[in-house]
């Protein structure tokens, strides 16, 4: 690690300020960011610790009957208390270990778009919205690729408003060794249609899988996903999967999610 | 009913009180005053020519104290190796030198180039990524065959190729064996890979150097298994400095695995800079450093053949295997394709014919060496493999294959060099049809099958050579140590007794069992036994803990040592109550008269001893220490048989275990439970070699499992609740105690359970599949399954 000046602000607009400092960074809580520093792999000279900023966690229903969790809300948090989502809920209980679902935050998560994260899945899955220090950004419009995201410098997540739908389901058939996403899909069910979000498979980060939507939408059984088929060509490929069984994985995770879903 | 005390009993390990409450003392929590910290700055090009290392602008840096090179070791030794392996030609092997910092050229990703020494870890670190390196990157030599090739970029280019050695054994055996296959009814083939691992011990290898000025003494502190061989190859081979004026302290030490074993390069120099900076010098490895400088295990290639005559009994066995040695010899790497492979290519079964070829190469990776099992789980993988695949072809039931094939007269000179001294395998595999409820499986497949998965039945035998080893043989071998053990049973004026063993412990539990054994001999409590290891300064001398040898050799010494005690106690006993020394008896503490009342308790004697008042002076002299050195007159051969029960997901090529049984035979039991345990362990780490870890280099020899995002470990999620068994006891016939060794067998029997049981999930669904390498991942499973 090399060393770095922190701060510690107690309000969201004291942490703006701090933000606007030469070379500052957010730090939520640190899962991504902390190892990263520890293999001098990142050397910011100032972190503007976002812990402290109460105003930004916490867990509600808006009055349009969305589930609106605050961008500092830890995946423990989410697991205990998003039960009016559930298979949001299950799927924060079951990122990582303790330890980071402890310590790691929605806002975190989605700032840092890990290609294999789970909550990116969640967030387009539901057509969520972020909603940031600066604007209200729709999910089909905040992930622009691996570790990429349409936020700016200095804006903070400060609350993600999902809508809840009919029935969701998160299947994640995990990567051996990190136990990350080797493929992981978000199936959730709406009035007016079905989206499915697919993370840990593609070069581009998380995706709607729209030929799996249009199936659904019509029939939401395992079965309406027969014969669908993603390509290999642009999946990750790696020691731990060519990008063929990633998509192979994929077709089998969704009618899995389709079958679970609550 | 159970015992609770003395050996059979499931005594709670004293040890656990300190580890449990965050109460061991482990290398890094030593910190000596004016300590200064190292960091090594490591290659990160698998093969690379220094043209130059500017350590210029590093020495300015702050903190700094000194920057070392290559060429700061040049006129002392390289790193030593203790096994010296001859070749089917009778040539020795192919020997490079192995220097503390690289010289010349790097040859692994790892491999350490330049050392900073400051104030500060940080400032340390800061330094060396000042250092500029002009590193001329070298073609890299990753795969062993190509490694052979004519051409081929050479490791060491003062070598004449990349093959260390080419091995034959027993090479009067090779004849007989081409014989053999000619005349066979059936030949069964299988080319395999023993998968590359790394040890992982939870606790990262630490070392701390310490000089005295005033008396010239030296101190290191390391994470070792054995202090006593690091103390004799560093002095001795490396840093020019006398056993009397070096001390190598082994404190509490968190898992070792076999990874050490090892003296490496990083102990030398924290030693080393000690001295030259008059400060003490501490290393701590990161998890990434371990992933890059710890001896890696395994790493075979391997084509085995088994020939069976007409009634499916085996007649030959013929094996090819390549084995990786990495960049330099590690400390005995050369050994354990050889000897401890080789010599257990028998098994548990009666094939009269046997050869067996090793080819050890180098390459451009981390050093190989011993890891749990060590040489002896690749014999037992790729025989275990052979024969159910053989069943298979033959269409003949797996168990009544072996079984038909098993040793049953024992003492059995196998055909490469080994006799083992008694077994039992019927016993071993009755016990396991039982524990495993064999009956039962049809069913479970069905109940498995309802769900829609695949579920397999994967049976094996083992066995292996523990205690190693008599001294004049392994000497023969090329071993350039003795592998006795010693102890030093030291007691005290009021009865209470110190063991100073050469045992090491670092998980093991010998605090507690080898005080059961003391406590059973003398019949006094446990608790009045203390066993001291760890410190050259205290132990007499000691080969150390592998090899599943603590209690087969340390603890054979110690009961040595213990007789003398009784013997000398005895005589003093007679002196107090006027008797005849042959009509005294020793029982639960007390020593007596045969045929009468008298009698003394353990503490008057002991007493008597320091204070010798009433004593025969004249004949005895005061005072209850001895020591004694026990060199073993053969291997023991702990023996069994495994099974493992999975379940397969036909859509993802997922494995699960399902069940795990094991029924071994390790001659008598000190401690039940932590036998249990010791078994618990291997077959986690044989499961984890099956399923999940498998280190990994692209064709750069760039390391692509280089931390746990990529290196899987097994966790407690992997794996179910297991049933083992070691009631089948047939004990040692040549240790006092009977006992054969238990640390490895789990890793040894496991891994052939769970790819036999894989590949008979994937046939029960049809597919023709006979062999999958390790670890069977989803991916490899599923990709498997499409053919």
């Amino acid at each position: 690690m090399y060393a770095f000046e922190i701060d510690r602000p107690a309000s969201l607009a004291d942490a703006v300020t701090a933000l606007g400092a030469e070379e500052a960074q957010a730090l939520g809580g640190g899962q991504t960011l902390i190892p990263a520093l520890k293999q001098r792999l990142a050397s910011p000279a100032r972190l503007v610790a976002l812990s402290g900023v109460a105003e930004i966690k916490g867990i509600c229903t808006a009055d349009d009957g969305a589930l609106s969790i605050g961008g500092g809300t830890t995946h423990a948090d989410v697991a205990a208390g998003a039960g009016a989502y559930p298979a949001l809920a299950a799927l924060a209980g079951n990122i990582g270990d303790p330890a980071v679902r402890n310590r790691g935050t929605i806002g975190g998560s989605l700032a840092n778009n890990d290609p294999s994260a789970c909550y990116p899945a969640a967030v387009l899955g539901s057509g969520a919205t972020v909603v940031t220090t600066n604007r209200q950004i729709a999910a089909d419009d905040f992930f622009e690729g691996m570790f990429t995201t349409t936020l700016e410098d200095g804006e903070i997540i400060t609350e993600v408003r999902f809508p809840v739908p009919e029935v969701a389901s998160y299947q994640k058939f995990e990567q051996p060794a990190s136990r990350f996403a080797l493929v992981g899909v978000f199936v959730a069910k709406y009035a007016d249609g079905v989206r499915v979000a697919v993370t840990g498979a593609s070069e581009g980060g998380v995706f709607r899988w729209s030929e799996a939507e249009a199936a659904l939408s019509r029939s939401f059984t395992p079965g309406a996903l027969e014969g669908l088929s993603l390509s290999g060509d642009d999946m990750i490929s790696d020691l731990h999967g060519t990008g063929a069984y990633r998509a192979h994985l994929v077709g089998v995770m969704a009618r899995r999610a389709v079958a679970a879903a609550r | 009913m159970p015992k609770d005390g003395g050996i059979g009993a499931s005594t709670k390990r004293r040890e656990d009180v300190r580890f449990l409450t965050g109460n061991g003392h482990y290398t890094d929590d030593i910190n000596l005053r004016g300590q200064a910290y190292v960091h090594f700055l490591r290659s990160d090009v698998a093969h690379g020519r220094l043209r130059s290392v500017d350590t210029s602008a590093a020495e300015a840096m702050p903190g700094v104290l000194r920057v070392f090179t290559g060429a700061d070791f040049a006129e002392l030794g390289g790193l030593p190796c203790g096994w010296q392996v001859t070749d089917r030609f009778g040539e020795v092997m192919q020997e490079p030198k192995h220097p503390v910092l690289a010289h010349g050229k790097a040859r692994h990703v790892g491999d350490p180039i330049a050392a900073v020494v400051a104030e500060t870890r940080e400032q340390a670190r800061d330094a060396a990524e000042a250092i500029v390196l002009d590193i001329e990157e070298l073609p890299a030599v990753v795969d062993m065959k190509a490694a052979l090739r004519d051409g081929a970029t050479k490791v060491h280019d003062d070598l004449t190729s990349n093959l260390c050695y080419d091995w034959g054994f027993v090479e009067e055996n090779k004849g007989a064996v081409d014989e053999a296959f000619r005349k066979a009814a059936h030949v069964t083939t299988l080319e395999l890979i023993n998968n590359r691992l790394v040890a992982n011990p939870m606790e990262p290898r630490v070392a701390v150097g310490d000089y005295n000025r005033s008396t010239g003494d030296h101190t290191l502190y390391t994470t070792s298994q054995n202090p006593h061989v690091i103390r004799l190859l560093m002095g001795a081979f490396v840093l020019g400095i006398p056993e009397h004026k070096l001390r190598v302290v082994a404190p509490d030490v968190g898992g070792g695995f076999g990874s050490k074993i090892y003296h490496y390069a990083e102990e030398a120099f924290c030693t080393f800079a000690a001295k030259a900076l008059n400060r003490p010098v501490k290393w701590t490895s990161s998890r990434s450093e371990a992933f890059m400088s710890d001896a890696h295990g395994r790493d075979h290639v391997t084509k085995i053949e088994l020939a069976l005559d007409a009634e499916n009994n085996f007649t030959a066995i013929r094996t090819e295997t390549y084995a990786n040695m990495g960049a330099y010899l590690s400390t005995f790497a050369p050994s354990i394709p050889t000897w401890l492979h080789g010599t257990l290519m028998a098994g548990n079964y009666k094939t009269p014919h046997i050869y067996v070829n090793v080819k050890a190469v180098f390459t451009n990776t981390v050093p190989v060496d011993a890891y749990r099992g060590a040489g002896r789980p690749e014999a037992t993988f790729q025989l275990e493999r052979v024969i159910d695949k053989a069943a298979r072809e033959l269409g003949a039931d797996p168990i009544a294959l072996r079984r038909q094939n098993f040793i049953t007269e024992f003492p059995y000179a196998t055909p490469v060099a080994v006799e083992y001294d008694t077994g039992d395998y019927h016993a071993t595999m009755d016990k396991l049809e039982e524990i495993a409820d064999l009956k039962g499986f049809a069913a479970r497949r069905k109940a498995s099958e309802a769900k829609g998965k695949l579920r397999g039945l994967g049976v094996n035998c083992y066995i292996e050579a523990c205690g190693i080893a008599p001294s004049n043989l392994v000497g023969q071998l090329g071993a350039r140590a003795g592998l006795y053990e010693s102890a030093t049973v030291r007691v005290n004026a009021t009865g209470g007794i110190t063991v100073m063993t050469g045992s090491h412990s670092h998980g093991q539990g010998h605090e507690t069992s080898f005080a059961q054994v003391i406590s059973e001999m003398i019949g006094i409590d446990a608790d009045q036994v203390e066993i001291v290891h760890g410190d050259t300064a205290n132990s007499p001398m000691g080969m150390g803990t592998y090899g599943s040898r603590s209690l087969a050799v340390g603890g054979s010494a110690m009961v040595r040592a213990t007789e003398k005690i009784i013997n000398k106690a005895r005589k003093i006993a007679a002196h107090l109550m006027e008797a005849a020394e042959g009509d005294i008896e020793l029982k639960d503490g007390r020593f007596s008269v045969a045929g009468t009342d008298k009698s003394v308790a353990w503490g008057d004697v002991t007493l008597a001893a320091y204070v010798p008042h009433n004593y025969p002076l004249a004949d005895l002299e005061p005072g209850l220490e001895e020591t004694a050195f026990y060199d073993p007159s053969n291997f023991t051969y702990p023996a069994g048989a495994y099974a493992c029960e999975v379940e397969v997901d036909p859509e993802t090529g997922r494995v699960t275990i399902e069940r795990f049984s094991a029924a071994d035979d390790f001659g008598n039991v000190v401690n039940p439970m932590i036998v249990s345990g010791q078994v618990h362990g291997g077959i986690g780490q044989g499961i984890g070699q099956a399923l999940l870890e498998g280190c990994a280099y692209d064709e750069q020899g760039q390391l692509l499992t280089g931390s746990y995002m990529d290196y899987a470990m097994p966790r407690a999620d992997d794996l179910p609740f297991f049933a083992v068994d070691h009631s089948c006891q047939t004990p040692c016939t040549h240790n006092p105690l009977g006992v054969k060794g238990c640390g490895e067998a789990g890793a040894i029997g496991s891994p052939p359970a769970v790819v036999n049981a894989v590949v008979d999930a994937l046939q029960s669904a049809g597919k023709d599949i006979t062999h999958i390498d390790m670890p069977l991942t989803p991916s490899r499973v599923w990709a498997a399954m499409q053919g």
